[in-house]
């Protein structure tokens, strides 16, 4: 059996080196057969499944870098080399394509100077901050009114989880619809929300707390839920009123569900780009400084907008560097909050 | 007591017209799904005349080129369903090896996938489609507006979270259950796929809920993977095609609206609790 088995397994080593060495020198040598690729592949599978399979003493270790390589594979060519190679093109002018000069911190001073991003960077984290506050709140006021002991609060739930469920691409044209003709027959003679720069802001905030709160909402029901009923029912009979028990009880003891729901919406407002793109795309424009630009197109769209639509890929890198610069701090930050709760605990 | 009731019929009031508020546009596509487009301008809030509309308008977005519903609704289904199927496996392949290895080489391949949740996507998203092609032009296998490329992708982003929940569930498996199985003369692949995969099913679905939501609604990666107008649509990039290049006929944006939003409805009907609760519980952790 054994043998049988050793005998199969150098058999599929050496032909699968074989195809794959055929494969390597298809691709050296530029070839047009357009099965190259598959061949590479067929050619590692099969060596690979021959090391596998012998029954080497070390069969644990080989194991192991099998089990760990799809996984560490995919990572490294879809986001580690990306990652990599993005901070470098920052530093270029590359278009995309090719870049052919270094420019040094050329990209990040265009960046900085130029009004547009700078308005971008403004609004969007005028719209994270107040996101935040306006879910957080609709958020916990329907987890208290889902704790009660009210009758179908099941089917309430449901209700206010769905939204999230739908992509914000679709329900970002609804909203569009909404906001340009529903709202415009309900109040009539006004104007579209869309029209107007602030207004439109609002309008994607009102849409985005929408979409968000029934999902905040189940985190703090959890939370909720997993506190201790001897305790609530202590300071029920010492005469607690609720709104007592709600703000010296309840808030303090589930802190760490407010830091994980205020860290998720931060994270989640400032990376909006669905709702964005679907309900305003940018629009309307706003004259700022004597030029016309984009008065709703947040960070995320704008680095969208700059690479895609405009064509210049390195600016719109560079201000993706940044974006991620600043997420990294917020993850950070939540990290060392959670971090120093462990420890007073 | 009495006043107590009260309390509670005010709440339950406050509840029902809450559900109303985070209903009504929903409500609103399905009505305007069966209006004409005079009907709509002319009445956009309003129950419709004759639901019936509903089938033409159906009928008229189903089979418009720029949508083709069911084409786009199978490329979704495929990309979703093959992308959760590897994640599922390799993921929890990967997460078990760290778990059970206490090296600095399996902490250290952990903590990579956990500080890269932190990478969003915009930061790849131009470098991936570079890199990606030359991938394609170098071997031949297509990357980009292909299902291998967007599959691959997937896995890749996928990877991070799903390991990080899958780790933390492992790490709550006795040891020794492994070791008994060793005992019997359990080959160690064969000890993950017989008692560690089936053990990890509370997890898993969390995995699967937690991807499945995110890539069957994701735009801007098969946006720029696949092309608006590329041979390969999703449902979100045919909607976004479809508004393109019918702007304001709104009784037939909002038929391919309904129609994309259908499928995620009715699977949340069915698995209601088990949708929520994945959720939720990827949040936490």
């Amino acid at each position: 059996m054994k043998s049988l088995q050793k005998k199969l397994c150098i058999a599929a080593v050496l032909t699968g080196s074989a195809i794959f060495i055929i494969s390597l020198f298809l691709l050296l040598g530029k070839s047009e057969n357009p099965y190259k690729g598959l061949l590479l592949v067929l050619g590692l599978l099969l060596a690979g499944g021959g090391i596998f399979k012998f029954p080497f003493k070390k069969h644990k270790s080989i194991m192991n870098i099998v089990f760990l390589f799809p996984m560490l594979f995919t990572f490294a060519l879809t986001v580690l080399v990306p990652f990599v190679i993005g901070i470098f093109y920052s530093f270029t002018d590359w278009n995309g394509i090719k870049f052919s000069n270094f420019v040094g911190f050329e990209n990040y001073i265009t960046m900085f100077s130029s009004p547009d991003y700078l308005y971008s960077f403004v609004i969007t984290v005028i719209f994270t901050a107040i996101n935040m506050i306006a879910v957080n709140v609709v958020a916990f006021s329907l987890a208290l009114l889902g704790a009660s002991n009210l009758k179908g609060t099941g089917f309430y739930r449901a209700a206010y989880f769905i939204p999230n469920l739908i992509g914000g691409i679709v329900l970002g044209y609804v909203w569009q619809f909404i906001f340009n003709k529903a709202f415009v027959a309900v109040f009539e003679g006004s104007r579209s929300m869309l029209t107007d720069p602030n207004l439109a802001i609002l309008a994607i905030l009102i849409v985005s707390t929408w979409q968000y709160a029934g999902y905040i909402m189940m985190i703090y029901l959890t939370g909720l839920q997993s506190l201790p009923r001897d305790v609530l029912e202590a300071s029920s009979v010492d005469g607690a009123s609720g709104i007592k028990t709600l703000f010296k009880i309840k808030i303090p003891m589930i802190a760490n569900t407010f830091t994980v729901c205020i860290f998720l919406t931060l994270v989640n407002s400032f990376k909006q780009f669905d709702l964005n793109f679907a309900i305003t795309n940018g629009a309307p424009s706003r004259i700022l400084g004597g030029k016309a630009i984009q008065s709703t197109s947040f960070l995320a769209l704008n680095i969208y907008n700059t690479a895609i639509s405009k064509n210049q890929y390195a600016l719109g890198q560079t201000k993706a560097v940044i974006f991620f610069i600043i997420l990294a701090i917020i993850s950070l930050t939540q990290v060392a909050i959670s971090k120093k709760k462990e420890v007073e605990l | 007591m009495r006043a107590q009731k009260r309390n509670l019929i005010i709440l339950e009031i406050i509840s029902i017209a809450l559900v109303f508020v985070f209903l009504f546009p929903f409500i609103l596509v399905l009505f305007n799904s069966a209006k004409t487009s005079a009907d709509i301008i002319t009445n956009p809030i309003g129950l419709p005349k004759d639901f019936r509309q509903i089938f033409t308008n159906m009928s008229n977005v189903i089979n418009n080129p720029n949508f083709s519903y069911w084409k786009s609704f199978f490329s979704s289904l495929f990309i979703t369903a093959l992308s959760l199927t590897l994640l599922l496996v390799f993921s929890s392949m990967a997460a078990w090896v760290l778990v059970r290895n206490k090296t600095k080489w399996s902490s250290g391949i952990f903590m990579l996938f956990v500080a890269a949740m932190v990478i969003p996507f915009q930061v790849v998203m131009l470098p991936i489609l570079s890199a990606f092609r030359s991938i394609s032009s170098f071997t031949g296998i297509q990357m980009l507006q292909s299902y291998t490329g967007i599959i691959f992708a997937y896995l890749g982003f996928g990877g991070s979270m799903s390991i990080f929940i899958l780790h933390g569930f492992i790490k709550g498996i006795p040891y020794e259950l492994e070791e008994a199985a060793c005992i019997d003369g359990c080959s160690p692949e064969s000890t993950f796929f017989r008692i560690i995969f089936p053990l990890l099913k509370p997890a898993e679905v969390t995995v699967l809920i937690l991807n499945g939501i995110w890539i069957w609604n994701d735009y801007l990666l098969p946006s720029l993977m696949l092309g608006l107008n590329g041979k390969i649509k999703t449902l979100p990039i045919a909607v976004t095609s479809f508004a393109g290049s019918y702007v304001k006929q709104w009784d037939l944006i909002l038929t391919a609206a309904l129609l994309a939003m259908l499928p995620i409805i009715i699977l949340f009907l069915f698995a209601q609790k088990q949708i929520m609760r994945g959720m939720v519980e990827g949040a936490i952790k």
